[in-house]
């Protein structure tokens, strides 16, 4: 792998830029390997990633049916945070924060990492108290997260409308500062990038059909559209489709599958300077470094694998954004999407063995799954090579709904009043 | 400025009417009719912008809403200030100011364009291979420098006051584009009687007929021919005609949104008129008639001011009477472009010459071509432009290599062919395919019931559009439900015809390492970079499309994403269809978020729910606090009086003497049947079927996973009717929770469920001197303690109306709910706010209810617990029917973990200090001393000051608290640790004497 | 937006009418105490989630307030039957791709 820098750069300007070497290879799949990977996203990759270079283990493929971080991975609004209320999913977050931060030097690839800040907005009493339980919880556990009154609010992000006079005006803030964003194509390029480097195979255009096992139970393989590949281990990952894969190997999983969308806007000069999230009004923000606002809110309310949905979910996002900001509105909408989001009962992922033999499964991530990606790779990869869980990921059990012992961070911004 | 362009005698507008207009500060006159882009093109003006990346000099591409480079801020005044507007589209208004954007200082003398110096390094994607060293600079250098370079135009910075508004519409056949297809489809579905809605993007109907000036129908020029065809549908009582109208999104079963520009066009638009509506539109049928876009040829400095789509430059001479130049040259790869020279020719413009990449074409436009003079090179590349600021010539050099020539020119009319535009019928899921003799992706397998007619279907000529169009129509309103009509199809007296082009880079595009063959203008996208991708590994389009940024910026690739296709095909060896075309993703050109949001602004972004009494509390200076959508008095500050000092004083108030509280938020369900008691067995933990009539009973209500969802005090007023209350924001959960298993799981029950909430005010009447107040007012309902106890219900009148009492209490002391009907509630609460006042009661709000409950520990469910709390957890176990066999969540409360052994439980917290409280959210811990991260073993979920126990109090849920009575616990603060002591969670009155005092 | 059918108002209503209730035809057992922990997990969390042909429930939440079950394909969005609650699962579906 030919280093990338800003020499590397001027070299080859002065030749056209016609000695960079392929990002990644794209080889033919052989007929066994140590470990598949099913689902080239950023997890899914970072799982190879990880495999290669802490494991050791490189005689891998990653099986993408389409191409590689055009899932989840390419349609998200790229948040990143740790700022969880339980110490599971504060854990795994933060582990994953920590990677976030010196990840482009890790993979020579930039990818962005930008702790610009992340505001979660109170607007009643009730969130007010949902949040500070959160930043009393983030402090001790060694987790950054401070209270902003709604003038510091403003102060950070200035357009933010703080009237009284709001139908749900804004009473304070919850802030993360190491929070941020990521360029997210760049985070699947660049564990691509690095995995291919260290030999693993990354197969495009190679889809799933079935996962094969032996007699005893233990996976032997997976069927695909490019032929049988026989490997002892195999690691799901593939978010809004996980149901799908797990199925093929008789595992029915407590997940759904929901339409998500979001939206940029036309790009203009730079006026979000953080990320802005509010849960009651129901809408979160941030501005790319290409000058969009990127906005998402919730999904839809079925089970769906159409990558689409409905006008009115958007309208309801962006009442919710005008409301918070509302010298929006003579902004454009410029594309709008829709992934397939995998949800668990209690809205936390599930990064574990599972009930057959060599399989593994890494899904669940509902809305927020890109801000784990490098926690989430690297915890998959030691359960995968040791056959058994790192400490971070112990919890994220598919048991716990038989024993219920669930890790319910919605739960526990509670409902009722 | 005298308009030096503009053509006497050509174009439609009408020479009277003059509108002012200023560009950069620059004062020009246009004609009404004009876009900016006619009116500047006919004062000379080209240089209108600067390209994203580059910053490089840019000017208009075309005469529509596929335009990259054209974009300006309209300003109407301070707050009406609008980024990224296309100047092609946006009509002139006398008065209209614009600017440009993405320069510094000016225009011409842009600052940032040394970047184009620099620009060997800017190549697709080095952003991902450099700017990462030193670490911390990507956050305080590279990347504040980077987002100040990209963004066009700048975000408005005051609140919009134009507003927007909505529609809903239904119809049989919803025709999309207003040329000749949609017009030929619109007036064979409307002759049918059926309901036919026509939109179409611009000012006015005609599409390509606006620039054709070879069409003729009935007798007619084309245009002419569209506008007469659409008085006749407007006429029409089942036709609306939307002009101004872009559908940007075709969702499922057939449901499309279009927002229809109402007011930007209008100098002054009034306080009337919306800037801009939404349509909502549900269509039996869609005909889909949204033509082509032209596309540009792929040269190097392929952008200079100056260069555009020949028919851009066909438009803006036949429709607005401008010429583009003086002096123009003329690229192409088929017919079209002669068409455009032709008509360049005839108004009296020099042809410098025709550069045809073809080698033998043939065709009676080249011939006339001939005929009138114009010079004709086939096989001949322009391999460069040059000129900066307005491109000054065009090099032309035999496409297979050989002797250059050099041509002035002022202006380059450039026709690489047409793209069908499928981008409505891909958002619709239909699956487009690519014929290879054309070079052209068209609807292939439809997956909703649409049709795709004329240009956008890959339909070449007029007279086959019109064959097409007129017959789908028909058939659309006919698959409709509508009954055949006999209608006249348009004669088409004179065609014109489109010909396939040629896609991705011409030949001296070429791969030389200096040349810049924009194929994405507004984001900078050359030949070489779509190369370089695909050497860099890039193998599917999608790649391809986000390493590049190709087809991502404001035009999302109308004019570029075909070309880059190609290319990327072309170094790839692959054909076309193996590389893919990238998805179309709504919307079709940006809509603004105001039309998204339409009315649904600040008080309409949700509805506002107020209680009967609300009025009564504004009077009295309530402040309030949302709880939901609800509006809740908090508290009654009296002058002075701050909200700590008012919740004190309405504290102690409260249990000295009286307060008057109201409680009508509560959700209030009535069940009702002969199974009602069996139906509350189930939905509740507790036992209900002995409970007497006439008595009142705390319930619990639990998901199926044992987790407390909601409580409520229900009271029996017959063995067939209960009336339920729940939490204020449970309450449509609740209703829904019930109705779920009512109609689902236990229909045997004969049970009815309806939502009261709305119907009865509740006024909560709490102190030892409650019954003093209510009963002066009371009829027919004994409010004795042996009559009416503690925790039952009367049915009578209170103030000459209905009352449901009841005796029941939140704040420990003798208390009642007076239920009345909501109408009388304000009415009631006077009376009993009058009766109050002879014993000095006061009125109280929520905050004040939370001290009073928490100071004798009676739990707020969504507070006190989360959905992790089961009954036990809360201290509620006795609330749980212990001989019961089913409930809602019997089983899921029975799971290991819910019952295995330390888990948080509610208790009381009293600080060591009495006079510091708590922060509700506050961790508790067992050993302030540890390290970071702390073992955190509960936390704060209420904490007060009470005036009444004059301490603070708290409640808290802590692993295994009901073991750690007396234990001392900490709370590790920013600035110190706060040692409390674990307690019972009543902090007044423990024996609960006062309920009868 | 979807257009539903409600079987009981006998019309197609758009999607902000309805409120979708999860999978269909998951029976809660009248004898729901005395079920295992694997039983229980099955009955409140396992879910089909099915790329194709779902079941599932809605309640005409802003029109009638009846609770229906529908087949719809998750992969195309498209219903092909809605029928009232307490109906069997239906063995044919009508036009069917698969």
């Amino acid at each position: 792998m030919k280093k990338y820098s800003v020499f590397a750069i001027a070299r080859e300007a002065m030749r056209g830029h016609r000695g960079w070497e392929e990002q990644w290879s794209s080889p033919e799949p052989k007929k066994e390997y140590d470990v598949i990977i099913v689902g080239a996203g950023g997890h899914g990759l970072a799982t190879a990633y990880y495999l290669a270079t802490v494991h050791g283990i490189t005689n891998v493929a990653v099986l993408e049916k389409g191409w590689l971080g055009g899932g989840n991975t390419g349609r998200n609004t790229t948040i990143i945070r740790s700022n969880y209320l339980y110490d599971e999913s504060a854990g795994i977050y933060d582990h994953a924060l920590k990677l976030w931060d010196g990840l482009s030097q890790e993979l020579n690839y930039n990818v962005m990492y930008s702790p610009r800040g992340v505001m979660m907005l109170a607007h009643n009493i009730h969130d007010i108290q949902v949040l500070k339980r959160h930043v009393h919880a983030n402090r001790l556990n060694g987790i950054d997260n401070e209270w902003l009154t709604p003038e510091q609010a403003k102060e950070f992000c200035p357009p933010l409308n703080i009237s009284r006079d709001a139908r749900y005006p804004v009473m304070g803030a919850a802030l993360q500062r190491r929070g941020g964003t990521a360029r997210h194509d760049a985070v699947a390029w660049g564990y691509a990038r690095g995995a291919s480097a260290r030999g693993v195979h990354i197969i495009q255009n190679c889809e799933v059909t079935g996962v094969k096992r032996a007699p005893n139970g233990a996976v032997t393989g997976v069927e695909t559209t490019r032929g049988f590949i026989g490997a002892r281990k195999v690691g799901v990952v593939a978010a809004g489709h996980s149901s799908v894969i797990m199925n093929m190997a008789g595992v029915r999983m407590p997940l759904e599958s929901y339409p998500l969308q979001a939206l940029v806007s036309e790009p203009v000069k730079p006026v979000v300077p953080c990320v802005v999230m509010s849960n009651t009004v129901h809408a979160y923000i941030s501005q790319s470094d290409k000058g969009e606002l990127v906005i998402g809110a919730g999904t839809d309310q079925y089970v769906s694998y159409s990558q689409t949905g409905g006008l009115h979910i958007l309208q309801h996002t962006l009442d919710a954004i005008c409301e918070m900001f509302p010298i929006f509105t003579r902004m454009k909408m410029l594309r709008s999407w829709g992934g397939i989001v995998d949800v668990t009962p209690d809205r936390s992922p599930i990064l574990a063995k599972t009930p057959v033999p060599g399989l593994y499964v890494n899904c669940g991530w509902g809305t927020g799954g890109f801000k784990a990606t490098p926690g989430s790779g690297h915890v998959f990869a030691h359960t995968i090579a040791r056959d058994e869980p790192h400490p971070i990921n112990a919890p994220f059990t598919i048991e716990r709904f038989r024993t219920g012992r669930l890790i319910d961070e919605a739960a526990a911004a509670a409902v009722a009043h | 400025m005298s308009a030096t362009f503009r053509i006497a005698g050509a174009g439609r507008l009408k020479q009277a009417k003059i509108a002012g207009f200023s560009f950069d500060g620059r004062p020009y006159t246009g004609i009404e009719g004009d876009t900016l882009a006619s009116a500047l093109l006919a004062n000379g003006v080209h240089l209108v912008g600067r390209s994203f990346k580059y910053h490089r000099p840019r000017g208009f591409l075309s005469a529509g809403a596929e335009e990259p480079n054209a974009l300006v801020e309209i300003k109407r005044d301070q707050a009406r200030k609008t980024p990224n507007v296309r100047a092609t589209v946006q009509e002139l208004y006398d008065g209209l100011t614009a600017q440009s954007q993405n320069r510094w200082p000016s225009l011409a003398f842009d600052i940032g364009a040394v970047s184009s110096i620099a620009s060997p390094m800017l190549s697709a994607g080095f952003y991902y291979k450099t700017f990462m060293w030193p670490k911390a600079a990507w956050k305080n250098l590279y990347e504040p420098k980077i987002r100040a370079a990209a963004g066009l135009g700048v975000a408005p910075d005051q609140p919009d006051p134009d507003h927007y508004s909505a529609r809903f519409a239904h119809c049989e056949v919803l025709v999309l584009g207003g040329g000749a297809a949609g017009i030929a489809a619109a007036l064979a579905a409307a002759e049918t009687g059926a309901r036919i809605i026509l939109a179409d993007e611009q000012a006015e109907f005609g599409g390509s007929l606006r620039f054709e000036s070879g069409a003729k129908i009935e007798g007619q020029d084309g245009f002419s021919w569209a506008q007469s065809a659409v008085a006749k549908l407007s006429a029409m009582d089942n036709v609306r005609v939307l002009p101004r109208t872009t559908a940007f999104g075709y969702y499922a079963q057939n449901f499309v949104g279009l927002v229809e520009r109402v007011s930007d066009h209008l100098q002054n638009p009034g306080r009337d008129l919306p800037r801009e509506r939404l349509w909502q539109v549900r269509a039996k049928r869609v005909v889909l008639a949204t033509g082509a876009i032209e596309r540009h040829m792929v040269f190097a400095d392929n952008d200079r001011p100056g260069i555009m789509l020949a028919a851009a430059a066909r438009t803006y001479l036949n429709h607005y009477g401008v010429a583009v130049g003086r002096n123009v040259g003329v690229y192409t790869a088929n017919d079209s472009a002669y068409a455009a020279a032709i008509d360049l020719k005839r108004a009296g413009i020099n042809v410098a010459a025709i550069v045809d990449l073809r080698d033998n074409p043939t065709g009676p436009v080249i011939d006339e071509a001939r005929a009138l003079g114009i010079e004709v090179n086939f096989g001949r590349a322009v391999i460069r432009a040059g000129g900066k600021l307005r491109v000054s010539s065009m090099t032309v050099q035999p496409k297979n290599g050989g002797g250059e020539r050099t041509m002035p020119v002022d202006a380059i009319l450039m026709s690489a062919g047409w793209t069908p535009s499928v981008h409505l019928f891909s958002q619709s899921r239909g699956k487009v395919a690519f014929n290879d003799e054309t070079k052209r992706f068209v609807p292939g397998i439809y997956a909703q019931d649409c049709v795709s007619v004329g240009a956008c279907n890959g339909t070449d000529g007029l007279l086959a559009t019109i064959d097409e169009a007129y017959a789908a129509g028909a058939k659309a309103a006919k698959d409709a439900g509508s009954k055949p009509a006999k209608g006249t199809k348009p004669k088409v007296d004179a065609d014109e015809s489109w010909s396939r082009g040629m896609l991705g880079a011409a030949p001296g595009a070429g791969a030389d390492t200096t040349v810049k063959a924009f194929v994405d203008f507004q984001n900078d996208v050359t030949a070489k970079d779509i190369r370089q991708a695909v050497h860099e590994g890039m193998r599917s389009i999608e790649h391809v499309k986000r390493f590049t940024t190709n087809g991502m910026a404001t035009d999302q690739g109308k004019t570029s994403n075909m070309h880059g296709l190609a290319i990327a095909a072309e170094t790839l060896g692959k054909p076309i269809p193996q590389v893919g075309l990238t998805t179309f993703r709504a919307p079709y050109t940006p809509v603004t978020f105001g039309s998204i949001v339409g009315h649904a602004r600040g008080p309409l972004f949700d509805p506002t729910r107020k209680t009967a009494i609300h009025p009564w509390a504004e009077r009295q200076g309530a402040m309030f606090e949302d709880v939901g959508q609800w509006k809740r008095a908090w508290y009654f500050p009296k002058p002075g009086e701050d909200i700590h000092a008012a919740v004190d004083r309405e504290c102690v108030t409260v249990r000295k003497t009286a307060g008057l509280f109201d409680a009508s938020t509560l959700g209030k369900i009535e069940v009702v049947g002969p199974d009602a008691a069996k139906f509350m067995e189930l939905l509740y933990t507790n036992p209900w079927e002995k409970l007497e009539p006439g008595r009142c009973r705390y319930g619990i209500m639990l998901r199926e996973d044992g987790f407390i969802y909601d409580d409520g005090v229900v009271g029996r007023l017959a063995a067939d009717r209960f009336h339920v209350t729940t939490t204020t924001g449970g309450a449509p959960r609740v209703m829904n929770h019930m109705e779920d298993y009512l109609q689902t799981e236990f229909p045997h029950l004969n049970v009815w469920l309806t939502s009261i909430t709305e119907q009865w005010a509740v006024i909560a009447v709490q102190g030892p001197k409650s019954r003093d107040i209510i009963a002066p007012l009371v009829e027919g309902i004994d409010m004795s303690d042996e009559a009416l106890p503690h925790m039952s219900v009367r049915e009578g009148r209170i103030c000459g109306v209905p009352t449901r009492l009841f005796r029941m209490s939140f704040s420990g002391e003798r208390g009642f709910e007076v239920n009345v009907p909501a109408d009388y509630g304000e009415a009631v609460w006077e009376a009993l706010w009058a009766e109050s006042q002879k014993h000095g009661a006061c009125a109280y709000g929520t905050e004040s209810m939370h001290v009073l409950r928490a100071e004798k520990g009676y739990i707020i469910v969504g507070q006190d617990t989360d959905g992790t709390v089961t009954p036990n957890d809360a201290g509620l176990d006795w609330a749980v029917g212990k001989k019961k066999t089913d409930f809602v969540g019997i089983r899921g409360m029975a799971r290991p973990d819910l019952v295995a052994k330390g888990r948080k439980q509610l208790v009381g917290l009293k600080t060591r200090d009495p006079k510091v409280v708590l922060e509700e959210g506050a961790q508790v811990v067992a050993d302030p001393k540890q390290a970071i991260p702390m073992k955190m073993i509960g936390h704060v979920t209420s904490s007060y000051w009470s005036q009444n126990c004059g301490r603070s109090i708290a409640l808290g849920l802590v692993a295994g608290g009901r073991d750690r009575m007396g234990e001392t616990l900490y709370v590790p603060m920013p600035d110190g640790v706060v040692e409390l002591e674990v307690t019972g969670m009543v902090f007044f009155d423990e024996k609960g004497e006062r309920l009868n005092g | 937006m979807l257009l539903i059918r409600c079987p009981y108002c006998e019309e197609e209503r758009p999607e902000l009418e309805f409120r979708n209730a999860g999978e269909a035809h998951i029976v809660r057992s009248p004898n729901i105490a005395g079920e295992s922990d694997d039983d229980f997990e099955k009955f409140f969390f396992i879910r089909s989630n099915p790329k194709g042909i779902i079941y599932e429930r809605w309640r005409h939440m802003h029109g009638c307030a009846r609770f229906f079950n529908a087949v719809r394909d998750t992969v195309s969005d498209r219903f092909l039957m809605t029928y009232k609650a307490g109906e069997p699962k239906p063995t044919k579906l009508p036009g069917a791709a698969k």
